[in-house]
């Protein structure tokens, strides 16, 4: 009995280390070029965007929530940052306000999803169709060009060999781990996402903390947005669209529990090289679009279906 | 008079838990059958049992002349025997008819016949004189009617004995005679009627026998018109007195905690003061409403009116961060739904109401923290292995001493503690007796609800009754026995 739970609880911790080792092998071997320094490099610089967006849909996880709007998110600060710059406004300040913005629509939905419980999936449903829809509006529905050259840096710059979205995904993931080990509202986000009642009744001020975390989600979207529009060196109002799907399979794969209260963002990290390496082999074999994308969802099927049936053996287990 | 049902040495263990213990007795055709013990009596299990919600460890049920071993869910529905709980089991966005007809619906041609659904199920309402309109969805009725919508469907079924738990705890006094009059009607129908029920007087009021169960066990069966409350009492009560308990202290004489005349939904006009240095033992029956009592002090349910006062001053309690920071802590009544986050760490359950306290800049600092969880585990003598265990994977005890631990980190000053040894073992129990004295002799004031009377009887230096919403009677030492506090929560 006890070695049981000892086995179920080593291969819920690092099955994800291993499946990423077995695969990033695989591809090695059959995808041509893949274990290239300048691949690497680009695996690493197309999870960036995701990865951003996957620590603030880790910090809703824990909670037991789920943020669908982060896509849209990336477009609205895209565009509206890109607008702000044609119209004369310092890059920088122009950056900054995006993301103040952002967050305070995080927080908004997080206020809606406490106060009033409308479930997370709907209530961020609703964010991420009228979000992609300002982002149009913004534009007009056509991209925005012309803005500040040296934009693009954020998106396309190097420090070294190492590309600069990594420099901020390994930046913001280093903040997210410390935050989310150290912090007194970690305890709280996962206190919130293993029991509410709990929670509520030892003090901790649950609204907040939902406020807090879809906030978190937010900034980071936004953040994801700015690197996208310095990757694009324009504003695409279609930017990040359907990446919440992406980043929701990363964190899943990442061993974030769907119920909340369980999970490590170290490990998310690892989702996202899955994902990364497994987009990236299949386009390096020439595996065409439309099967990535049905190997992609049966990917997300499997990390899910795996998270169940070890809470299943868990419980089986207590 | 034949017997529809015989129950011969049932059995029912949980784990270690002996809830049922051989139990034998019958229940004839067409009588209203009374069924009553104090809290953890075993009549849930008992109930559970005869609706095959639960399999017994040993014994045989006898139904309408036909032996069982054990009983399913369906089969049990089949030969004849429907159960009304507490909480009914009815669609509420569908009508009348279609939760009446459900899983059994007639059609027509493939679809529903709507007009024989709601027609049969207005005759049927009409059969116990009742007038109904079969259309009305369920969600749009009150309770009452609910219930009478569960007791048609049961006899639609054709039931042969309807189990009744506790079927006027929800309802008005003029619809509880309204219940009566139709129990009545069921037995004119031939219908057995087991009904579980607190309340005394209605037992003398529509029963024709009754029996008792006490601590898992059978105890009496007599007829009402041959027996006493004060009978009933006596065999629910017994004379049992076997744990030990810490001797009474010195009580300070400074008011700590007062309340006025609260009320909300669940209690009503509730006053009571608390001194420094007692424990006030809360007695009742189940849904008497003393774990409510608690939750509206500590900010957990919202107050309709009253107020609150802590050494003399008036405070606003809206939540339960505003009751710690007033010194006030909890130990819920169910520790794996509100005491205790279980997949959390050991560590992070004992702080996680104090981490304000433990932390700067938002960061915890971790020697302070593990000092804290390592002086209280040791205090308290929690057995782990390590404080980053998960909660879980400790035993019942020793899960409601980190509980303890955790309410005793806010070092606070007012301490509630509902049902302070609910499903632990004997030594962990005295341990927690011993814990709770110690604290009340050092200053903390304890109010504490519980509902093993021994335990009530044992630790309290004083003791409030409630018994729907009120509190109905206040108790000193030398006027305790198990008979005066039931005889006051039982009416």
């Amino acid at each position: 009995m006890k070695r049981k739970i000892d086995i179920n609880s080593f291969v819920a911790e690092y099955a994800i280390i291993m499946i990423f080792i077995v695969l990033f092998v695989a591809m090695s071997i059959f995808a041509p070029n893949f274990l290239s320094g300048g691949n690497i490099a680009n695996v690493l610089r197309q999870i960036s965007i995701n990865g951003i967006c996957a620590i603030g849909m880790t910090f809703v996880m824990l909670t037991g929530g789920i943020d669908l709007s982060v896509g849209s998110i990336i477009g609205v600060s895209g565009v509206l940052t890109a607008m702000m710059m044609l119209n004369g406004v310092h890059p920088i300040l122009a950056s900054l306000i995006s993301l103040v913005l952002c967050t305070v629509i995080g927080m908004l939905t997080g206020l809606l999803i406490s106060h009033i419980e409308i479930p997370p999936m709907v209530a961020t449903m609703g964010t991420m169709t009228s979000l992609r829809g300002a982002a149009y509006l913004i534009t007009g529905g056509t991209p925005v060009f012309g803005f500040t050259e040296g934009y693009a840096v954020i998106g396309q710059g190097y420090v070294g060999v190492v590309p600069i979205p990594v420099i901020i995904l390994a930046i913001a993931f280093a903040i997210g781990i410390f935050f989310l080990s150290k912090t007194k509202y970690s305890r709280y986000i996962y206190g919130v996402g293993g029991n509410e009642e709990v929670a509520r009744l030892s003090g901790v001020n649950v609204h907040h903390i939902k406020a807090f975390v879809y906030a978190v989600s937010g900034f980071c979207s936004a953040l994801a947005g700015l690197v996208m529009l310095g990757r694009l060196n324009s504003g695409q109002p279609r930017a990040g669209e359907s990446y919440e799907m992406d980043v929701i399979t990363a964190v899943v794969l990442g061993g974030v529990s769907l119920n909340g209260g369980v999970g490590k963002l170290s490990h998310v990290i690892f989702g996202l090289l899955i994902i990364g390496v497994l987009t990236n082999g299949m386009t390096m074999m020439a595996i065409d679009d439309y099967w990535q994308r049905v190997v992609k969802g049966i990917v997300l099927l499997l990390a899910v279906g795996f998270d169940r049936f070890i809470q299943k053996n868990q419980q089986k287990a207590d | 008079m034949d017997n529809i049902l015989e129950v011969y040495h049932i059995s029912k263990r949980f784990g270690g838990i002996h809830a049922l213990k051989d139990i034998s007795f019958s229940v004839r055709k067409g009588e209203v059958h009374a069924l009553v013990g104090e809290n953890g009596a075993g009549k849930s299990t008992f109930i559970k049992i005869l609706t095959g919600a639960h399999e017994p460890s040993s014994g045989t049920i006898k139904f309408d002349g036909k032996e069982y071993k054990a009983l399913m869910p369906a089969q049990a529905l089949d030969i004849g025997i429907a159960a009304i709980y507490q909480e009914f089991n009815l669609i509420p966005f569908l009508t009348v008819s279609e939760n009446i007809y459900f899983g059994c619906e007639p059609a027509k041609r493939g679809l529903l016949d709507y007009k024989q659904m709601d027609a049969n199920t207005k005759r049927m309402f009409e059969e116990i004189g009742m007038d109904i309109n079969p259309r009305m969805r369920v969600q749009n009725m009150g309770v009452a009617r609910q219930q009478l919508v569960e007791i048609v469907k049961a006899i639609s079924k054709n039931a042969k004995l309807v189990i009744m738990d506790e079927p006027s705890a929800p309802l008005t006094e003029q619809e509880t005679k309204t219940l009566h009059t139709i129990v009545r009607q069921m037995k004119a129908k031939g219908i057995t009627v087991l009904y579980i029920s607190h309340r005394m007087e209605e037992i003398f009021e529509v029963c024709d026998r009754v029996s008792v169960f006490r601590d898992g066990e059978y105890i009496s069966t007599s007829q009402v018109s041959e027996t006493s409350r004060e009978a009933l009492i006596a065999d629910m009560v017994g004379r049992k007195m076997g744990e030990k308990f810490p001797e009474r202290g010195g009580i300070g004489q400074e008011t700590v905690l007062e309340v006025r005349e609260l009320s909300n939904r669940r209690i009503h006009d509730i006053s009571l003061s608390l001194r420094k240095g007692e424990i006030l033992g809360i007695g009742g029956l189940v849904g008497a409403g003393r774990t409510e009592l608690l939750r509206a002090i500590y900010g957990a349910d919202k107050i309709s009116e009253g107020e609150i006062l802590l050494k003399g001053k008036v405070v606003k309690i809206l939540s339960p961060s505003a009751a710690l920071k007033h010194n006030i802590a909890l130990l819920p009544e169910d520790r794996k739904q509100q005491g205790v986050v279980m997949g959390m760490t050991i560590k992070h359950n004992i702080t996680f109401s104090i981490l304000d306290r433990l932390s700067r800049w938002n960061i915890i600092k971790k020697g302070k923290e593990n000092a804290i969880c390592n002086k209280l585990v040791k205090d308290l003598s929690i057995k782990i292995s390590s404080l980053q265990q998960p909660v879980k994977n400790l035993s019942g005890g020793n899960q409601q001493k980190v509980v303890l631990a955790k309410c005793l980190a806010t070092e606070c000053e007012v301490l509630f503690i509902d049902e302070p040894t609910r499903g632990i073992d004997v030594g962990a129990k005295q341990e927690i007796y011993k814990i709770m004295r110690q604290l009340a002799d050092a200053g903390t004031s304890i109010i504490m609800v519980s509902s093993e009377m021994s335990e009530l009887i044992g630790m309290s230096d004083r003791i409030l009754v409630m018994r729907e919403g009120r509190i109905v009677k206040e108790l000193n030492p030398e006027e305790y026995s198990q008979e005066v506090i039931l005889s006051y929560a039982a009416l």
